[in-house]
């Protein structure tokens, strides 16, 4: 075997992990790197936008409008529940944490009874190609594009746009934010909305290659959260190196030991991270810079 | 009609108000009391939720023909949540404080091992309605599920003359998976193959693209996927869409989980799976149990083989029940020892074992073909939970409580 066929190989396993780490914390940037809210609810978004891309492309829709579909849908559920719950709690964050694990048991249940203990997959597009003695689906690359094209989506949005001024102001100093005149209570909700409509574009994408089961959040959440605790606060320069340094930790590790000291590595990079960078990655990078 | 059924039926028109008040009173305060712990929530609930549908069923169908000796069967469900501490919780409310007088009780081998120490320490009585890795030797435990001597030394020997005797074992890591991995390694030796790799999977992982490639690497002959739990599932899918192609054997899949019909085809093409009962079994015994269900829960996703075991359990509680006269366990294992409770399944004749308390099978051979169609290439007739027993397990002499594997067998008398 040549050293192309173990470059490639290596590089396709790093950027699987990557885009797995990336999307599932993406949301969970917004709604608990940014904005402080721990959402312990962020597997149940993820679920919601997977269940409702592959019930409507059951209905017949095409997989990337049913990912849409997924997508919009898990920003209005999230409007909801910032409406309802999530707003009286900005000033108690961790009373968010009772509050948001509460909404995950409810939605996980709630699934359960209604939809039932399974739904039918919707397949995963493209087929596959090979490289050397290996076959590799071609779907997975498409992932990690999109998680390369959601970082790039994030930072356009909260650096260049209006709306991203208005939500960094107001998340960072909010009675400010309102003496001039901005309505921080609309920013709030669109900024959770857009939290969980990632986690919903999250599960969405990954829809056609899971298991579609009312837990299937659970499988994302420990990755989302390791990934926004290491990365700190800022969304793109938080999450983009911290999935990056994640991705080649689980990749080498899973790649020589297997899945179990995958999951062991991972979880020691971030003790280690978090011990020598307690503000986290874009802590330490904008500290440098000022 | 005769003279003395009249005279009967006059005597029971006389006194038939204060048999019939007595009668309901008596059961009413009496009935058999049947615990069940199974997972209605969390991870196993997709393969599980149909046994205590299977238990429900047999229940209402006993009650309606009379209950057991004229007492009716309460059943007493908790939802254990896909969670060992549950079981741990509920085994001792069931016991201490509902006094049920049989337990059935888990899907997982850790959740049977959390409560299995308990049943022995209330001397409880519970059956274990599922298959698993074997080797539970334990008076307080009848097993109605296939055990590997059944699964594996069927399906291994058969894969191995049809696709070669390179095997890569892919198992979810807990005491399942590795115990019934060593099955493999043992049967793949025994008949002259050789272990292509063996990887063993958290329970929980969704993610399988670096163990597709190692799997691609070792490039054997055929894999067995002992995958469990729902996230784990993803493995068929992602394997697919990655063109692996290689046949799977697994004792799990399919008969539990109904992959075949929860994934798009073709991803399940080529599983081998060896199983008691599936839904798709055609025979008269099988259809009548499917179409008995459905008219009951006309809903249920698959009839899955821990249905079935949960079905066929209650009726051969009632058959012991009856036959000792008494729900207590010593009455109820003298009957077992006779040697001779069995009875005919949907899947066929069953029988239990005195010696390990297990129970013989019929096993089918079932094959997804590449539009998620079920056949059956093979069928084993009476195959007998026999490795127990020849192990030096002998429930109707000395009851150890423990659990035995190929590499740590029952000691020597």
């Amino acid at each position: 075997m040549d050293i192309a066929t173990h470059v490639f190989s290596a590089l396709y396993q790093f950027g699987d992990a990557f885009a797995f780490l990336v999307l599932s914390a993406c949301g969970l940037a917004v709604i608990f790197g940014m904005m402080g809210v721990i959402n312990l609810a962020h597997g149940e978004f993820i679920m919601c936008g997977a269940y409702v891309t592959a019930a409507t492309v059951h209905a017949g829709l095409p997989l990337p409008l049913g990912i849409l579909a997924g997508t919009v849908v898990s920003a209005l559920v999230g409007v909801l529940v910032e409406l309802a719950v999530i707003r009286h709690l900005y000033d108690r964050p961790l009373d968010t944490i009772v509050a948001t694990w509460g909404l995950s048991l409810i939605a996980t249940q709630g699934t359960l009874i209604m939809v039932g203990s399974t739904m039918a997959g919707v397949g995963t597009p493209f087929g596959s190609f090979q490289v050397g003695d290996y076959s590799y689906s071609i779907y997975r690359i498409v992932l990690f594009c999109s998680a390369l094209g959601v970082l790039a989506a994030l930072y356009a949005l909260f650096n260049w746009t209006r709306f991203g001024v208005l939500a960094r102001a107001t998340i960072q100093v909010p009675h400010m934010a309102a003496a001039l005149g901005v309505d921080t209570r609309l920013i709030y909700s669109l900024t959770f909305a857009c939290g969980a409509g990632l986690a919903g574009l999250a599960g969405g994408l990954y829809a056609p290659t899971m298991t579609l089961v009312p837990t299937m959040g659970a499988t994302f959440i420990m990755e989302a959260f390791v990934t926004v605790v290491i990365g700190g606060a800022d969304v793109f320069l938080g999450t983009a190196p911290a999935g990056g340094v994640l991705a080649i930790v689980k990749s080498v590790m899973t790649s020589w030991q297997g899945q179990l000291f995958g999951q062991i590595g991972l979880l020691v990079a971030v003790i280690i991270v978090v011990r020598v960078l307690p503000k986290g990655i874009s802590g330490f990078v904008l500290r440098e810079r000022t | 009609m005769t003279k003395s059924v009249l005279r009967g039926l006059r005597a029971a028109a006389l006194t038939g108000t204060l048999v019939f008040g007595s009668h309901q009173a008596l059961a009413a305060e009496n009935p058999i009391k049947l615990g069940v712990l199974e997972d209605q929530s969390g991870d196993f609930a997709a393969a599980t939720i149909g046994k205590v549908h299977a238990i429900q069923l047999a229940t209402d169908e006993i009650n309606k023909a009379g209950g057991i000796m004229g007492r009716p069967l309460e059943l007493v469900a908790y939802d254990t949540q896909s969670d060992n501490t549950r079981y741990q919780e509920f085994m001792r409310r069931v016991l201490q404080r509902d006094k049920v007088d049989v337990v059935f009780a888990g899907f997982s081998s850790a959740s049977r091992e959390a409560y299995r120490p308990i049943v022995d320490q209330f001397n409880g009585f519970a059956f274990y309605n599922n298959q698993y890795e074997g080797g539970v030797c334990d008076g307080h435990m009848i097993v109605t599920g296939a055990v590997p001597e059944q699964q594996f030394s069927t399906l291994i020997p058969y894969m191995m003359e049809k696709y070669g005797k390179n095997v890569y074992t892919l198992a979810a890591d807990y005491n399942f998976g590795q115990i019934s991995a060593e099955w493999v390694r043992k049967i793949v030796k025994e008949n002259g193959g050789k272990m292509a790799g063996e990887e063993f999977i958290p329970l929980g992982v969704s993610q399988f693209s670096q163990s597709i490639q190692n799997i691609q690497k070792a490039k054997p002959d055929f894999v067995v996927t002992l995958l469990v739990g729902t996230a784990q599932a993803s493995y068929y899918e992602q394997a697919a869409s990655a063109n692996v192609n290689l046949p799977m054997a697994s004792s799990v899949n399919v008969g539990q989980g109904y992959e075949h019909k929860r994934f798009k085809p073709p991803s399940l093409k080529d599983m081998y799976v060896t199983t008691n009962y599936i839904e798709e079994i055609d025979s008269p015994k099988s259809k009548e149990f499917y179409a008995k269900f459905k008219a009951k829960f006309p809903s249920e996703p698959y009839v899955n083989q821990e249905a079935e075991n949960s079905y066929l359990a209650v009726y051969l509680y009632k058959q012991m029940v009856e036959r000792a006269k008494s729900t207590k366990r010593e009455d109820i294992r003298k009957v077992i020892a006779m040697g001779d409770v069995c009875m005919d399944a949907p899947e066929g004749k069953v029988c239990i074992d005195p010696k390990s308390q297990h129970m013989s099978h019929t096993i089918y051979l079932a094959k997804v073909g590449a539009d998620h169609a079920i056949s059956f290439p093979k069928t084993w007739e009476d195959i007998k939970p026999y490795w127990l027993g020849e192990a030096g397990c002998d429930l109707t002499k000395k009851d150890p409580m423990a659990q035995y594997t190929p590499s740590n067998p029952p000691p020597n008398p």
